[in-house]
């Protein structure tokens, strides 16, 4: 069972990772023990699963990484589903994501590559020959605008309010 | 030709000239002026308008919406503001004569005191308060009396204070709650007690209820929902803080139908209607605006609570405050005036805050603190305020 506080705390860190406990007590009116106790415990309960920075890596002085979309067919297994052919799927380092989509395929992948043709080698060699895949449509990511909630390349947006004012 | 020089302030009305510039006036031209200002002195929601809400208003625009309206504003409007106020708070009125869509709930204010007031009349103004009410009393004649409160009664107003201020000559009492720049609220057994009084002097009520939605530990109570109170009351209120509107200048009134025809009358004739795309706006934000605001809500509830805590801490006084986005802490034992405690903290620190005393009486001791501003700055101006207090304190 989640509590209300639990849930808040939740969506503080969601948007702000590395925001200081005593200032998450202090926002959510609690004592700092109670938020090492929420905080510790949705660890375990692996809800929480991890922290990362949002990076634009187009900023960064070293070869851009490949982003590829791939929408996948396969033929699900009878008692296992899609699981089993996701679970082969997403062992492999290159996977960034992995979803289980529905509409005209099946599984949407997420890859990264340092190259077009590392994708492609990626997507020919290894997912296109696993058993239960049928069809693979490849599209490459030309430019990020906005990923998980944030907007890359905005315009800062400013404060544009006067001062002081009633 | 006559060479004699025009002195133009004789020739300006008694009334304008009895006015005086607001406070907030001398620290915005000394704080405009510097750099690097972490600035807690304002009045207004710290977000831009949800984008639904300006595309909707884009699109009116696209569409070729740029006429008048009716002059109450689009009975569209005014319908789903009626719904709003049944939904949210309980009370409800007729959009086709009881509810005037204005410039903002500023003209709201202007509307209800022309509508009302007769030169002489006395209106009470429960203070600190905005600093428009007794401005705009007096410029249509009436006479402002203030009815101070203060951290003793968490800037609650009692109808005992009230009651202690009407004479023969009392004609409406103006509320605000929740209340800028106290963030005080009234529960409804407070605003009952003060229904009585009201009702046995029969007496208008003024209640500006623009911080309504942003409550963050009760529910609001609108003053209409009061019994008794719907016959006699005039409800302001707008889209500026909630929906982080204000620059579209958008809001209403509503009324009794002979005070609202009354207040349409005027507005008929001084304003025609509203701004059409801020309409538009109006009710995009009614009719999707609600999850956005909820956000913006809990937000605000989150650094409320930071700044209540991080004050204590640093060992100023203040109330938690129910609603609105400032807090009001006593500064008292600084030694220092409201005023030569901004002052000082503008300057030494670079921290803008407002001098309560430009709110009214009792507002002196304190300060306006807004934190419609990113927890970054909050924790900036603390750490600063916290030092400004040390050189003096301890």
């Amino acid at each position: 069972m989640m509590t209300e506080k639990e849930r808040e705390l939740l969506l503080l860190i969601e948007k702000e990772g590395r925001m200081s406990e005593s200032k998450l007590a202090k926002m959510l009116d609690t004592s700092l023990e109670n938020v090492s106790e929420m905080l510790a415990n949705m660890k375990k309960r692996k809800i929480i699963l991890g922290y990362s920075a949002i990076i634009d890596w187009s900023k960064v002085d070293v070869t851009e990484n490949v982003t590829a979309m791939i929408d996948v067919k396969v033929t699900p297994k009878r008692g296992v589903g899609f699981d089993e052919v996701a679970e082969r799927i997403y062992r492999f380092k290159e996977v960034k994501a992995l979803y289980l989509m529905s509409g005209t395929y099946d599984l949407s992948v997420v890859i990264e590559g340092r190259s077009m043709s590392d994708t492609a080698k990626f997507v020919s060699e290894k997912l296109s020959t696993l058993d239960s895949v049928i069809s693979t449509t490849t599209h490459f990511q030309l430019k990020k605008y906005k990923h998980d909630g944030v907007v890359f390349e905005a315009e800062e947006d400013g404060d544009h309010r006067m001062v002081v004012s009633p | 030709m006559s060479t004699m020089k025009t002195d133009h302030k004789t020739q300006l009305s008694e009334a304008v000239n009895s006015i005086k510039p607001s406070g907030i006036r001398r620290f915005f031209d000394l704080a405009s002026k510097m750099d690097n200002i972490i600035s807690l002195g304002v009045g207004e929601p710290d977000y831009s308008t949800p984008w639904n809400v300006r595309e909707a208003s884009i699109h009116s625009l696209e569409r070729g919406l740029t006429s008048y309206t009716a002059n109450a504003g689009m009975i569209e409007l005014r319908e789903a503001i009626a719904q709003y106020l049944e939904r949210r708070f309980d009370v409800s009125y007729n959009p086709e004569d009881e509810i005037v869509v204005t410039v903002g709930a500023s003209e709201g204010i202007d509307l209800a005191l022309r509508a009302i007031v007769n030169p002489g009349d006395e209106i009470l103004i429960v203070e600190p308060c905005f600093v428009s009410y007794a401005p705009l009393v007096s410029l249509v004649g009436g006479v402002p009396v203030s009815v101070p409160t203060s951290l003793d009664t968490n800037f609650e107003v009692t109808s005992k204070m009230i009651e202690e201020r009407i004479t023969d000559k009392t004609k409406a009492v103006m509320l605000s709650f929740p209340s800028n720049p106290t963030g005080s609220i009234m529960g409804e057994e407070a605003l009952a007690s003060i229904a009585r009084v009201v009702c046995e002097h029969d007496l208008v009520v003024l209640s500006d209820e623009i911080y309504a939605e942003l409550t963050y530990d009760t529910e609001h109570v609108s003053v209409p929902s009061i019994k008794g109170m719907r016959d006699r009351t005039i409800l302001i209120s707008g889209f500026s803080k909630a929906f982080a509107m204000t620059g579209w200048r958008v809001g209403y009134v509503t009324a009794p139908s002979t005070y609202a025809k009354a207040m349409l009358k005027i507005h008929q004739y001084s304003m025609m209607c509203a701004s059409t795309m801020a309409q538009y706006a109006a009710l995009e934000a009614l009719t999707n605006g609600r999850d956005e605001m909820e956000e913006m809500i809990t937000s605000y509830r989150q650094r409320r609570n930071y700044v209540v805590k991080s004050f204590r801490e640093i060992g100023l006084t203040c109330h938690n405050p129910g609603g609105a986005f400032y807090v009001f802490p006593s500064i008292i034992k600084t030694g220092f005036t409201s005023e030569q405690f901004a002052e000082k903290l503008l300057v030494e620190e670079r921290v803008a805050v407002v001098p309560g005393d430009v709110f009214g009486q009792g507002g002196e001791g304190h300060i306006r603190c807004s934190y419609a501003a990113s927890m970054n700055q909050l924790e900036e101006a603390v750490e600063r305020i916290d030092r400004f207090i040390n050189k003096r304190v301890k």
